[in-house]
């Protein structure tokens, strides 16, 4: 493997009494596209700072290309940042803002406003370098910042949280633009996000973090299909969360019975928690389902039905359907052997990857033995 | 019925403008036009503006009020800077601010204390053997004592500038490679301009017509326009001429005030 562009290495973070960010390890190739993502005061903002150098660790080592850089004040480090209210500076136009690091440094004119033209052009706002801030609307001040910090040729972008000030749809449309331009410049992105959608749609690995630490790191399709813990499982997506029982590897007891599973390695009789989302579950027959529920209520989310229902033994459980159901109504509930995903408790995530690693081969035999 | 009441809720307002800013206003227009008899004339424009001695004046008192605001400034700004920077800014705002709660005469007259014959300052010069020296009455002391009284005036409106500077402006020109030095230069500086702007009309303006402690600390040595107008309501009687002096001053705040207002930037400025 390539050295990492950006390593942690027991990096932690406080402030008095206040315990910011306790020894995390995390570690960056170069060319991908990172998220940073958990709910608020979970630490991801620190972790964006300590990169930038706005915050000094309180211990541990941060590295750069092998090199420590915590002592390095932020002017002198290869990254820039895309700030969460954009932070233009609003004494300058567009040109000068984004000139500003390359007048700093003392470029050529005639370079610079090369440069200014192409960042502008690369998110779509050429011609604006005469606008002032003020005559931007939110979306340009967006793409302005982004320009700005681009036009230093960082080899590493940091993005705090930079879309949540926008609306629904240009919050989308800039999730593909960011992600293009990424794969354009081919340079590392690592974006700060809460919000699971948007980390789910545009990372190429997410590290999911909460009270300080990261908890899980992946693809987006490990962390969604086999999130490590109630929290992760919670956080990302819908799920449905019960407490059950690992009679022996293949087979877990819930909700009153026992299913066939892929998932082992756990002591017999093991207390477990259970994860299936609800996109997962079918409505069927009663004859035809592995449980029977109750049809408590649902509401139409425009491209599917939300219904909540809920079993015999009281377990609630939210399905998601295309067709509507009838409220009241006793149908039956039907899911795969590798829709359930297993959670143990307390589980770290170096043995939990082990496990995944060792029954992931032995998860296709059983598929193929059904 | 409602906006009758709202009319009557601002008549308390327009009665305060019309008595004590709009009518003495114009009085002092009609008295500035008018002689020691008290009829009209242009008289006292036309000294004002042939006599050497008031010209001399005038240029007395805007060139000291320039250099007072330009002490005043020097010190402030980095005072109000580092001020805003420390813990409890809160805290050392207030103890700038209390001086201005003493009188004015009050502290007029402790500076007596302190730089007289046998003042404090003497006392000193003489134990490390390089005094007594004359201090009050002196071009110095005026300066010194004017730019103290003035200071809190000028640190107030730049230490709230700064204080309202969002911090994540200092991070973004630190990301983009300013070292602190051009940080400050080129991002917060340019940033707080608003209150220095504050700062200098708070200052300037009432500098121009300072008139005790050019009595009292500058001997009458620096004669100011403050104290022209003092000496024909008080001593010779010509108010007539005072007044043209007011109108003067009144004048020179109006230019102030729109040399230093917010100007709206406009059109293109790269490519310089």
């Amino acid at each position: 493997m390539a050295q990492p562009i950006i390593e942690f290495k027991n990096v932690a973070k406080q402030y008095d009494d206040n315990i910011v960010l306790k020894s995390v390890d995390l570690e960056i190739e170069a060319g991908k596209f990172y998220t940073l993502l958990g709910p608020s005061g979970s630490g991801k903002t620190t972790i964006l700072r300590l990169i930038a150098g706005f915050l000094e660790a309180t211990s541990g080592d941060i590295l750069f290309e092998g090199q420590r850089i915590n002592d390095l004040p932020p002017e002198k480090r290869r990254v820039n940042t895309v700030f969460q209210n954009y932070a233009l500076f609003p004494n300058m136009n567009v040109f000068d803002n984004v000139a500003f690091g390359m007048s700093i440094k003392g470029k050529k004119k005639s370079d610079i406003k090369a440069k200014v033209a192409e960042m502008l052009t690369l998110v779509k706002l050429k011609g604006y370098e005469d606008r002032e801030i003020s005559e931007l609307s939110g979306g340009q001040q967006q793409r302005v910042a982004i320009a700005r910090a681009l036009a230093n040729d960082p080899e590493v972008l940091l993005l705090d949280e930079p879309l949540s000030a926008l609306d629904y749809k240009l919050r989308k449309d800039m999730q593909y633009e960011l992600r293009e331009i990424q794969k354009r410049l081919g340079i590392t992105f690592i974006f700060v996000t809460h919000d699971q959608e948007e980390a789910l749609a545009m990372s190429d690995w997410i590290f999911v973090t909460n009270e300080g630490e990261i908890v899980q790191n992946g693809t987006p399709v490990d962390i969604y299909d086999a999130p490590i813990n109630h929290f992760v499982a919670d956080f990302i997506g819908e799920s449905n969360i019960l407490s059950g029982v690992m009679r022996q590897d293949y087979l877990v007891s819930f909700a009153g019975k026992e299913f066939e599973n892929v998932d082992g390695g756990m002591r017999p009789n093991e207390p477990v928690e259970v994860v299936l989302r609800p996109e997962d579950l079918d409505l069927v027959s009663v004859d035809d389902g592995k449980l029977v529920v109750t049809i408590d209520y649902q509401s139409f989310r425009g491209d599917y039905y939300e219904i909540t229902a809920h079993d015999d033994d009281q377990n609630y459980w939210k399905i998601q359907a295309t067709n509507p159901a009838v409220t009241g109504e006793r149908r039956g509930l039907f899911f795969d052997p590798e829709d359930i995903h297993i959670m143990r408790l307390d589980e770290s995530e170096e043995d939990f990857d082990a496990r995944m690693e060792e029954y992931e081969d032995s998860e296709e035999d059983v598929q193929h033995e059904s | 019925m409602n906006r009758n009441r709202t009319f009557s809720y601002t008549i308390p307002y327009y009665l305060w403008l019309g008595l004590f800013v709009i009518a003495p206003v114009i009085l002092l227009v009609i008295q500035s036009f008018g002689n020691l008899s008290g009829h009209f004339t242009l008289n006292n424009y036309a000294t004002y503006f042939s006599s050497g001695t008031y010209l001399r004046m005038t240029f007395n008192s805007v060139f000291f009020a320039f250099i007072v605001t330009g002490i005043t400034l020097l010190i402030s700004y980095p005072m109000a800077y580092i001020m805003s920077r420390l813990k409890h800014a809160q805290f050392w705002l207030l103890l700038v601010i209390l001086p201005t709660w003493v009188n004015l005469l009050l502290k007029a007259y402790a500076f007596i204390g302190l730089f007289s014959k046998t003042g404090t300052v003497n006392n000193f010069l003489t134990l490390i053997g390089v005094g007594p020296h004359q201090l009050m009455f002196t071009n110095l002391s005026f300066l010194i004592v004017a730019a103290y009284i003035e200071i809190p005036f000028m640190i107030m409106p730049i230490f709230n500038s700064l204080i309202e500077l969002d911090k994540s402006y200092i991070n973004a020109a630190r990301d983009l490679g300013a070292t602190s030095w051009q940080t400050l230069t080129k991002v917060i500086f340019p940033m707080s301009m608003g209150g220095v702007k504050a700062g200098i009309q708070a200052v300037f303006i009432p500098t121009l017509s300072l008139f005790m402690i050019t009595r009292l600390i500058g001997g009458n040595r620096v004669i100011t326009l403050g104290t022209a107008i003092e000496e024909h309501f008080l001593v010779t009687q010509n108010w007539g001429m005072g007044s043209t002096i007011g109108v003067i001053l009144i004048v020179a705040m109006g230019l102030t005030m729109f040399l230093t207002r917010d100007r709206k930037k406009k059109g293109a400025r790269h490519g310089k």
